[in-house]
């Protein structure tokens, strides 16, 4: 992912994020922050460093009040503000679910397009050593299956960074979900304002026998998963979408049509995720092409439970993607 | 006045032993958490523990509560007993909640205790429904809800304190304000300086207690949950504490000077009441030495209970989603 000069920088998923928001913020005073302890870094670091170079005026500490957070960002946006709304862990969205459902996903719609909401809000997700119930959540189908909203899942730095810059930069309300178990993975990031563009997925290892389709964290599990079914002699392609909402659904097409065999994995509940509109989009739209019913990975339908052996049992990993991999090339 | 005037000698010593529990238990779940024993995070109760002994003292055991991220003090003087708390904090099967909650959920609803919770406030209108049940039901059960001084600005505090006001319900709502919420002073986030002037809004009594006097804590709470008995209405109580350890265990603490730690732990509330205790002959010496002794033990039996319980096994973990599938 190197620029074409080869440089590249090696950092955190976090500090990819903080790297992200300090030239965002260079570049355009109207960028501003708002979120819970964020003059102390956040809960992961995410924000560090803000404070001392942009001052309080633009790095806001926000009360325990997610709806105020949502709808200040909202307010803010609509009048020449470009906010960055922090909400901590995904759960806690949703004490600002009518403000990002009601107003934010609708204003522009509902207004006839008078106005954009250039809002960005970030949250962590997902399963962190046993955080239990309220704790562990993936939440983006509640996001996706928003009209007006745009829905992105980096997984490494290098992502994490070019898909931030392009959030704040759009002019629609962006959801930008960040795992906890991957912030503070490391990786390089290109040298220079380097930006993803919203929309666009990546092939992450070509194959001729599979198609494994997949985000966030679970993008980790399945390169692992793709290297062990190599050892048992299956050639998976896998495609990380990155941005769930636009949806690059050429990429997944394209490959499919070749490999006729589809997995979808994701963190997420199974039941009723965002797995499903993707494989009832490439049902749609390779049915012929398709040479086994597509499976899907996701979590099993419980909360996340807090003891080891149980989040084990409810939450999908490497193991359930070779699983799946191998239940679609028929060989169990 | 006496201490005698407030409470009976064995309500004090009650009060004492309870603190106590709370203390060790937390203590030793801090150096469980540090020796990598217990998944997950935990937020210890340390500092606090005369605000828990006080106001549940003032409570039935049928009374209800509902409790914070912060709950292991709560859970202990609500009348839960140490091993399945211990337990659930170990993820095993014996826990209070099989595995399933954590520290953050520790819950044990026939002692009244309605749960921990993750969510900040997120108790507050929950107490108020237990309220209104109670009532409804003609029990005469009233309910306290816990909260922190980062609690007091989610709407929930504020649409709860409304409603409970307006129908007059039978709840106590307890700020434990500690000064901050996770790295944040209040002082930041917060439009008043004393908490308890927020009742006014609600038409509601509003008091500032010494959060680190049990005599206090104790005291206000009985007041305000005879109003919430006899259906006058709810009260806050806003109650000055600090909290000894981090936010979290881990926690590097860089947002507060470690000064200001250190003059507040010499005002530790355990030992301000033994001399409480001491001075009003109440207690001697080596009372108090058997309680520390004693719930010491008890605390290393919870510890025993828990290592000795088996996991949860992972075919269970689908159980209990819903009371029947169809
Ligand atoms: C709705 C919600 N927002 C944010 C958080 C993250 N969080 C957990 S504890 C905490 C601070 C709570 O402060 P306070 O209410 O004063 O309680 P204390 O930790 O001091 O006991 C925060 C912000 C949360 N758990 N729930
Ligand atoms: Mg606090």
């Amino acid at each position: 992912m190197a620029q074409r000069d080869g440089t590249t920088r090696r950092m955190s998923f976090g500090q990819a994020t903080v790297d992200a928001m300090r030239s965002a913020m260079r570049e355009d005073d109207r960028v501003v922050v708002l979120g819970e302890d964020i003059s102390w870094g956040g809960n992961f670091g995410q924000f560090r460093g803000l404070l001392d170079e942009f001052g309080p005026d633009r790095v806001i500490d926000m009360p325990i009040s997610e709806a105020i957070i949502m709808a200040v960002g909202v307010g803010a946006a609509v009048t020449g503000l470009r906010p960055v709304a922090s909400m901590s862990f995904v759960e806690f969205t949703l004490g600002a679910m009518d403000e990002i459902v009601n107003q934010a996903a609708k204003f522009r719609y509902m207004f006839g397009g008078q106005v954009s909401v250039p809002l960005v809000l970030r949250a962590s997700d997902g399963v962190l050593r046993s955080s239990a119930g309220q704790h562990s959540s993936s939440l983006e189908g509640l996001f996706t299956h928003l009209p007006g909203l745009k829905v992105v899942a980096p997984s490494n730095p290098a992502d994490a960074r070019g898909l931030l810059r392009a959030a704040i930069a759009d002019d629609d309300p962006v959801v930008y979900l960040e795992n906890k178990r991957i912030t503070a993975k490391r990786g390089p990031v290109p040298a220079g304002d380097h930006v993803v563009p919203l929309g666009s997925a990546a092939v992450r290892r070509t194959g001729a026998d599979l198609t494994i389709v997949t985000y966030s964290v679970m993008t980790l599990h399945a390169e692992k998963a793709c290297a062990r079914l190599a050892e048992m002699g299956i050639d998976a392609e896998l495609i990380e979408l990155r941005s769930l909402v636009p949806l690059d659904l050429d990429t997944v097409l394209s490959s499919v049509v070749r490999t006729g065999r589809v997995v979808v994995a994701h963190e997420a509940w199974e039941f009723g995720g965002f797995g499903a509109e993707v494989v009832a989009a490439i049902t749609g739209q390779a049915f012929d092409r398709l040479r086994a019913a597509p499976v899907r990975v996701g979590a099993a339908q419980a909360p996340i439970p807090f003891s080891p052996p149980l989040e084990r049992a409810v939450v999908p990993g490497e193991d359930e993607i070779v699983a799946a991999a191998r239940e679609v090339m028929g060989l169990c | 006045m006496s201490l005698t005037e407030t409470m009976s000698p064995g309500l004090a010593l009650g009060i004492h032993q309870a603190m106590v529990r709370i203390r060790l238990f937390e203590s030793r779940v801090e150096e469980l958490f540090k020796a990598g024993e217990l998944p997950g995070f935990v937020h210890t109760y340390i500092g606090q523990e005369a605000i828990a002994a006080g106001v549940c003292a003032a409570l039935n055991r049928d009374d209800y509560i509902t409790s914070t991220h912060r709950g292991h003090g709560h859970a202990i003087a609500k009348g839960m007993e140490l091993g399945p708390i211990m337990a659930e904090l170990y993820g095993k099967a014996t826990g209070a909640c099989r595995g399933r909650g954590g520290s953050m959920h520790v819950a044990d609803f026939s002692v009244g205790m309605l749960g921990a919770n993750g969510i900040v406030a997120g108790g507050l209108g929950i107490a108020a429904g237990a309220a209104l049940s109670a009532r409804y039901r003609g029990t005469g059960q009233v309910a306290v809800g816990f909260f922190g001084d980062g609690g007091i600005n989610k709407g929930t505090f504020h649409e709860a304190l409304n409603f409970a006001a307006t129908h007059r319900l039978g709840v106590v709502f307890v700020c434990e304000n500690n000064q901050y919420a996770q790295f944040t002073s209040r002082l930041r986030t917060t439009s008043v300086e004393d908490l308890s002037v927020r009742a006014a809004a609600y038409g509601i009594p509003g008091v500032t207690v010494d959060g680190n006097d049990p005599a206090a804590t104790y005291r206000q709470t009985l007041e305000a949950v005879a109003r919430a008995r006899e259906g006058v209405g709810p009260t806050l109580l806003n109650m000055e504490t600090y909290r000894f350890g981090g936010h979290y265990v881990g926690d590097a603490e860089v947002y507060r000077a470690s000064a200001e730690v250190q003059a507040r732990r010499e005002e530790d509330p355990i030992l301000r009441w033994e001399r409480t205790l001491t001075d009003e002959g109440l207690m001697t010496a080596g009372a108090g030495d058997a309680v520390w002794a004693e719930a010491g033990e008890e605390v290393s039996a919870a510890v025993s209970f828990a290592e000795e319980s088996p996991y949860p096994e992972g075919g269970t973990a689908l159980e209990n989603v819903f009371t029947r599938v169809r």
